[in-house]
């Protein structure tokens, strides 16, 4: 049988010292690196690119190809930032990931600033979560202890040092412009792009931003071949990654795949849709990811497949919602989000998710008119493509997507003058679980 | 300018110390302020402008942006119940309701004897372990409203259960902000972290035999794999 799952990132997360260095060595962390540091830097950005990984973080930009565009021999100090400010509802694999493999990502970041000859990385963390600071913390000193950062990494010359960061709150930080800002000591607001960060980033100095799946990704490449990575996947989509199934579904948690999986796949080894009941809708990669239906089980979750249907890739956040869920609350509820984080610096962004949190609660609560769904779009319309950076075009996702399938639910508040659902049959505890 | 912090002046100087340019201190720099204080005070903002060379009226533009710093007092123990969707329609807005009527207190509020606080948060990254509750941001995962008032109970009391994916004893806010300043507390190796979701795939590939081609066995005599690991160098 054809294997659906495979554990490479999360192989040894059951090891119960695995986010030590000791025990990332034992499970074959480390030997990444020496290859890389054996090669030209030219070298390991074109395995990067033969693998072709693209980006974890939810754009899918070839990782390869960024690392490329920073300028060579401009005498300006490179650097390299971890987008490790995992926030986009419904994505939780990066905090596992950095909870029981620091030391991967460590490899991985110092293979990365190689190629792009960066002597300074950071890691920027969300300050939400902890123990994956300390985590990070105590892989970076491990780290340094055992000579792989530094100075004249492992006898090769290289020298890099490696400080982590701890953000303080901040959704529009994971924008990697607004990310940079943030790192220097401002409001995370985004930049105007051009220029890219590859030309004028963080100090105005060549950068690359990179998501933490997509560094971790890195060491397997260099250990294994970028044939191994390529050969698994589909089409552009290529290698595995980290879907993460939550919500209604029996068995939620973290599922390795190669890309181009699909959710029917996925459901079926999770025990499927909680018991007794049916999949209504789902995001394919966090809610900036426009909604799917039952329709859409067997959409292959690539960056092709998924755009062809009408959604976007995004983080592999699998949120799963069954037939207890009314998707007026749910858009609601995602669009409240957006109106919180909108950082405020594109009116079309911060004015259009004010109105569209008035206009749907109106709804949700069953004393709008028909014309509010033409309005909420119009809306959408006026914030799509007119920000600096993604936030609007994710914000107006749910709401468009979900007046696409389910318009008549809208309706229906309205007939019945109030939300026609029982919030209490949507709770994890709803059937007598947990 | 108020120098009732000046004690921090050497551990403000290592902090600027590990960026190219000193304004990238000023996110650890307000997280050493709530490690101080509790929060960040008129005094703490005065603190980090007077160290970096800003303004007070830039610092505070940078403290009003982020949800983290607070400019009040907030509990020992602060709560936080994600109410962002996935978690709502789990649970988790009776959770917040619950405690919210249990405590009697609003958001950002502690209770009467400082103990603890309640806020509302956005998704925190615990979604596959939903409805999730965080406290001095560490997880409390699969919360039921029953589950949350113990919880605070318990914290109330003096008691802190140990988180369900994180540190073995719970860091008080303070505790947690001097961690986020950049300067760790001995349990980075304590704790248990990972949970039945992190490993949910991975039990299930393991059942059906399913492992990654060239992994085989994982390496336990310390053989290592082609490309040589680096023994001299790595054995700390």
């Amino acid at each position: 049988m054809t294997s659906v799952l495979i554990p490479t990132l999360t192989a040894y997360w059951d090891d119960p010292d695995s986010f030590t260095l000791q025990g990332y060595r034992r499970a074959g962390g480390y030997q990444g690196l020496p290859k890389a540091l054996d090669m030209d830097p030219d070298e390991v950005i074109q395995a990067v690119k033969d693998s072709g990984l693209r980006g974890r973080g939810g754009a899918g930009f070839p990782t390869g190809v960024k690392w490329g565009f920073i300028p060579q021999g401009d005498g300006k100090p490179h650097y390299l930032v971890i987008n490790a400010d995992e926030s986009e509802p419904g994505t939780c694999k990066d905090i596992p990931l950095m909870l029981a493999v620091p030391q991967m990502l460590i490899e991985g970041a110092i293979i990365a600033a190689y190629a792009i000859r960066a002597n300074r990385a950071f890691i920027y963390v969300r300050g939400e979560v902890l123990h994956v600071v300390r985590r990070l913390h105590h892989a970076v000193a491990e780290a340094y202890q055992a000579g792989y950062l530094g100075a004249n990494i492992l006898g090769s010359g290289f020298d890099l040092d490696v400080t982590v960061h701890a953000g303080a709150g901040a959704y529009e930080c994971g924008e990697e412009t607004a990310l940079l800002d943030s790192l220097e000591g401002l409001r995370g607001q985004p930049r105007l792009k051009p220029p890219f960060p590859a030309i004028a980033g963080l100090y105005a100095c060549p950068t690359v931003v990179n998501n933490v799946e997509s560094i971790a990704s890195v060491p397997y490449i260099l250990r294994h071949g970028a044939a191994a990575f390529a050969a698994l996947g589909t089409g552009r989509s290529k290698g595995f990654g980290i879907f993460s199934l939550t919500g209604h579904v029996t068995t939620p948690g973290q599922y390795e795949a190669p890309l181009g999986a699909t959710l029917r796949e996925l459901l079926d080894l999770a025990g499927g849709v909680r018991a007794g009941h049916t999949l209504k809708f789902w995001t394919p990669g966090g809610s900036s990811t426009p909604i799917f239906t039952d329709e859409h089980l067997d959409v292959p979750l690539d960056f092709e497949a998924t755009v062809a249907k009408g959604s976007m890739l995004g983080t592999r956040a699998l949120q799963i919602f069954d037939e207890t869920t009314c998707v007026v609350r749910a858009t609601l509820r995602w669009t409240e989000f957006y109106q919180h984080e909108s950082c405020g610096k594109c009116t079309p962004c911060r004015e259009g998710t004010y109105w569209m949190v008035r206009v749907l609660d109106r709804l949700d609560r069953g004393v709008g008119t028909e014309e509010d769904l033409d309005k909420l779009l119009d809306i959408c319309d006026n914030i799509l493509g007119r920000a600096f950076c993604p936030f609007g075009d994710g914000a107006i996702s749910p709401v468009v997507s979900s007046i696409k399938y389910f318009r008549d639910e809208f309706i229906e508040h309205l007939k019945r003058g109030g939300c026609p659902f029982d919030p209490a049959a949507t709770t994890a505890w709803a059937d007598g679980g947990q | 300018m108020s120098d009732s912090l000046a004690r921090l002046d050497a551990e403000a100087a290592g902090i600027i110390g590990r960026y190219p340019r000193s304004r990238s201190a000023l996110l650890p720099l307000l997280h050493l302020c709530q490690a101080e204080e509790g929060y960040v005070s008129d005094d703490g903002i005065a603190f980090c402008a007077r160290h970096l060379g800003l303004t007070e009226a830039e610092v505070s533009a940078v403290v009003s942006f982020y949800t983290m710093y607070k400019r009040r007092p907030v509990g020992e123990y602060h709560v936080g119940v994600c109410t962002n969707t996935l978690c709502a329609v789990m649970g988790g807005d009776q959770i917040l309701a619950g405690l919210r009527e249990h405590l009697g207190v609003g958001d950002d509020e502690p209770t009467g004897d400082g103990k603890v606080s309640l806020e509302h948060v956005e998704c925190n990254a615990g979604c596959d372990y939903a409805p999730v509750v965080m406290v001095n941001w560490e997880f409390y995962d699969d919360i039921t409203p029953q589950s949350a008032r113990d919880l605070v109970d318990a914290l109330r009391a003096g008691e802190p259960p140990a988180p369900s994916r994180g540190a073995a004893r719970l860091a008080t806010w303070k505790q947690a902000a001097r961690i986020l300043a950049g300067f760790p507390d001995d349990q980075a190796t304590t704790g248990h972290t990972a949970g039945h979701a992190t490993l949910a795939g991975l039990r299930i590939a393991r059942e059906h035999g399913w492992a990654p081609e060239d992994a085989g066995p994982p390496g336990r005599d310390g053989a290592p794999g082609p490309g040589g690991a680096p023994e001299d160098g790595g054995a700390s």
